[in-house]
């Protein structure tokens, strides 16, 4: 047993398969801030990802694939936004009803496609376009760095996103204005601020990101459409991670790598184990059953142990989150 | 008022009436229903399997699959889905019920005393009637042994002796440790060095792990050829993308993994199906099970019900001819897998020898199962209670 490979190859799966929830937390964390609730990443991550999936394959290109999903996405962040924002409807229930009718559109699509005889398959480039590249220097870096610094294109683009996105809402006047409205939108809108245009424009931005997320569980599915949807309940845990950062893009990123340490143990238990009998041996006689559930019951901790740590210190919960602005209330 | 109701319900009965004794004529009035787990539009995996066989049975027996046969597709495992489905095929008229999944059981023989006009049939259940509820299954390890000669051929050519295998279940499932233990003593026939480590889901179908799980044994495990007990292709995608090699499962994966994929396991459904149909179009509901000659249709290679997919020109050579000559006797009942009798399988220039030897069947923990010369385990083991390993296979 090769046991530095075993905990480079844990490391590596902790990464490439968690990524997407990455890309969920930041687009939640964006929509969030605006002061809007969407409980619809699921739904929205499907979208993304039936659409960026197609589009993607039939242009042979991830350009388009990637452009396709956060436009996908975003059209759905705008049909919440017209219903929450224009029309005030509940956000917690709209956000439901999103996430059922985005499962909906991706079978729907997606089940045509295959009864047509149409499913795109990805091409040899494409595969290629979804690869590993290797960081030079910090990649030769021993054990890790093949595990952290080797990774396909969209792994990266999600850490950018998430670094961007930090700075743009901690370092910028759109920013701060956007934290503004999400604290207070009517103090916000006494000083000059569009809130209705920030929270569209935010909603859309947020739900675009979720899409990407999406079309990344596709490719790394290598497109194969069977009767489970590629999103496998990511979307959800993606909202409670929002919390677990602290609504904050930066630590999203530690958040998703703590939280895919254990999703991951489901996949590497069994080799980490047999590498290190000695401290490690127990993880093989751990029932399968409890790996499943192991996200879960670490989401449920990681919310309780947050919400305590929130009541004592600064909590970035946005003050008007879930709540609907109506101007004429003022 | 209440009368002409009452006159118009009995006029209508008497019509449907008339309409059941016109249907004598089997072959035009029979309705085949079917309840599957998932797309009827699937182009791999387990659905697909079943699929395929029932509409080539009935194009073997003549019947119009567009109008005779009428399907729900995509029901969970779910008592209350399964009935409504059933409620749904029974409402359409059809004359016999198919139910694909494991989970339909209690379901299925619920509405088998519900509707005693209609035919229930279960895959892979245990639990029947006397009358018109029965189940079919198959001896899916006789045809993994087979897929477990070309695996272990080919990894004396790579030189690898660490093969994969990514399960739904281990031994919580007697259909999953039968399939394992099959597959491997078929490996071991070739190569007795060989190892098989098992990865378990948890789960009949679950993509995202089956991939992953797949690319673990691997890079972790080192194993150079995955077999798999799982719905979708995705371990022999993810074979292909490590340049090794692997064996599917239920259909012929090769179209999905032409450079990895040796041979799969695959079933015969038409087999079954062709049967059960012309028995159900020549009898009343009541007496299907006393027809059929037992509540428990289990086939094996004899029955052409299992089988191994065509191989592909990864397999080595003599791959051909060395399950040939394993199929011969098993077919003729010379011999089957889980027995005191080892085959030992060698291949050269391309022509292969199988001698046999008597040796104890033993599980990994050391525990003798068989002794040397001893008789096959009995059905009722391998379809129901067999929980264990056998030497030389591991789980990871």
């Amino acid at each position: 047993m090769d046991k530095v490979g075993v905990i480079t190859s844990f490391i590596h799966n902790i990464v490439l398969l968690n990524i997407p929830l990455l890309y969920g937390t930041v687009g939640e964390i964006v929509v969030e801030k605006s002061g809007s609730l969407n409980l619809g990443v699921e739904g929205t991550m499907a979208v993304g990802a039936i659409f960026g999936y197609i589009c993607g394959c039939f242009a042979d290109s991830m350009v388009v694939g990637i452009l396709t999903a956060f436009i996908a996405g975003a059209l759905f962040g705008l049909l919440f936004a017209a219903l929450t924002v224009s029309l005030q409807a509940n956000q917690n229930i709209t956000g439901l009803t999103l996430t059922t009718f985005g499962l909906g559109i991706y079978f729907f699509v997606g089940n045509g496609l295959r009864a047509s005889g149409n499913w795109p398959t990805i091409s040899e480039s494409l595969k290629d376009g979804f690869s590993d590249i290797s960081i030079p220097l910090l990649s030769d870096i021993p054990i890790i760095g093949n595990g952290l610094f080797s990774h396909n294109v969209l792994v990266y683009l999600g850490i950018a996103i998430a670094i961007f996105m930090w700075w743009y809402l901690k370092h910028t006047k759109f920013g701060l204005r956007l934290r503004a409205i999400g604290e207070n939108p009517a103090a916000a809108d006494s000083v000059g601020i569009n809130v209705k245009r920030s929270k569209y424009l935010h909603i859309c931005l947020g739900c675009g990101i979720m899409g990407i997320g999406g079309y990344y569980m596709g490719l790394n599915m290598s497109g194969s459409f069977n009767a489970s949807c590629w999103i496998n309940g990511y979307g959800w845990i993606a909202v409670a991670l929002v919390i677990f950062a602290n609504w904050s893009p930066s630590v999203a990123i530690i958040g998703t790598f703590v939280f895919g340490f254990f999703n991951t143990l489901r996949v590497a238990g069994g080799s980490l184990a047999l590498a290190f009998p000695d401290f490690l041996g127990w993880l093989a006689d751990v029932p399968t059953q409890l790996y499943q559930a192991l996200p879960f019951i670490i989401t449920a901790i990681v919310l309780v142990v947050t919400s305590i740590k929130n009541k004592r210190g600064r909590s970035g919960l946005p003050a008007a989150l879930g709540l609907n602005y109506f101007r004429e209330e003022r | 008022m209440k009368k002409f109701i009452a006159l118009f319900l009995a006029a209508l009965m008497l019509v449907s009436f008339a309409a059941c004794d016109s249907s004598d004529d089997a072959k035009a009035d029979f309705k085949v229903g079917a309840i599957y787990i998932n797309s009827k539009n699937d182009t791999a995996g387990y659905t697909f399997a079943h699929h395929s066989g029932i509409t080539e049975a009935m194009e073997q027996l003549g019947l119009d699959v567009e109008k005779q046969l009428f399907i729900v597709d995509e029901v969970p495992e779910d008592k209350e889905r399964v009935l409504a489905a059933i409620d749904t095929l029974v409402g359409q008229g059809v004359d016999i019920i198919f139910g694909i999944s494991f989970g339909y059981i209690d379901a299925m023989e619920e509405a088998a005393t519900k509707y005693p006009d209609v035919i229930f049939s279960h895959g892979t259940g245990y639990k029947s009637n006397e009358t018109n509820f029965n189940n079919y299954f198959g001896r899916a390890y006789q045809a993994r042994y087979l897929s477990g000669i070309a695996a272990g051929l080919k990894s004396l050519e790579t030189g690898n002796n660490n093969v994969g295998y990514v399960a739904a279940y281990g031994t919580e499932y007697a259909e999953t440790a039968s399939g394992i233990n099959g597959f491997a003593l078929g490996v071991q026939a070739v190569n007795p060095d060989a190892k098989v480590y098992v990865k378990k889901l948890g789960a009949w179908a679950d993509e995202v792990n089956e991939s992953a799980f797949a690319k673990e044994l691997i890079n972790s495990f080192g194993c150079g050829i995955i077999a798999q007990h799982c719905d979708s292709a995705q371990p022999q995608i993810a074979a292909q993308g490590a340049n090794v090699f692997g064996c599917g499962y239920n259909s012929d994966m090769t179209p999905d993994a032409p450079k990895a994929h040796l041979t799969a396991a695959i079933w015969n459904w038409d087999v079954y199906y062709k049967t059960a149909m012309e028995t159900a179009m020549g009898c009343e509901a009541s007496e299907f099970v006393t027809k059929m000659g037992t509540p428990a249709y289990y086939g094996g290679l004899k029955e052409n019900f299992v089988d191994v997919s065509p191989l592909s020109e990864n397999c080595v050579a003599g791959t051909e001819d060395a399950i040939k000559k394993v199929r011969e006797l098993i077919v003729k009942g010379e011999w089957d897998v889980f027995s005191g009798v080892k085959l030992s399988v060698t291949v050269a220039d391309g022509v292969a020898t199988v001698t046999k030897a008597d040796a104890d069947l033993k599980d990994n923990a050391g525990n003798v199962i068989v002794a040397a010369g001893g008789a096959s385990v009995e059905d009722g083991v391998i379809t129901g209670t067999m929980n264990y390993y056998v030497a030389g296979v591991q789980e990871a």
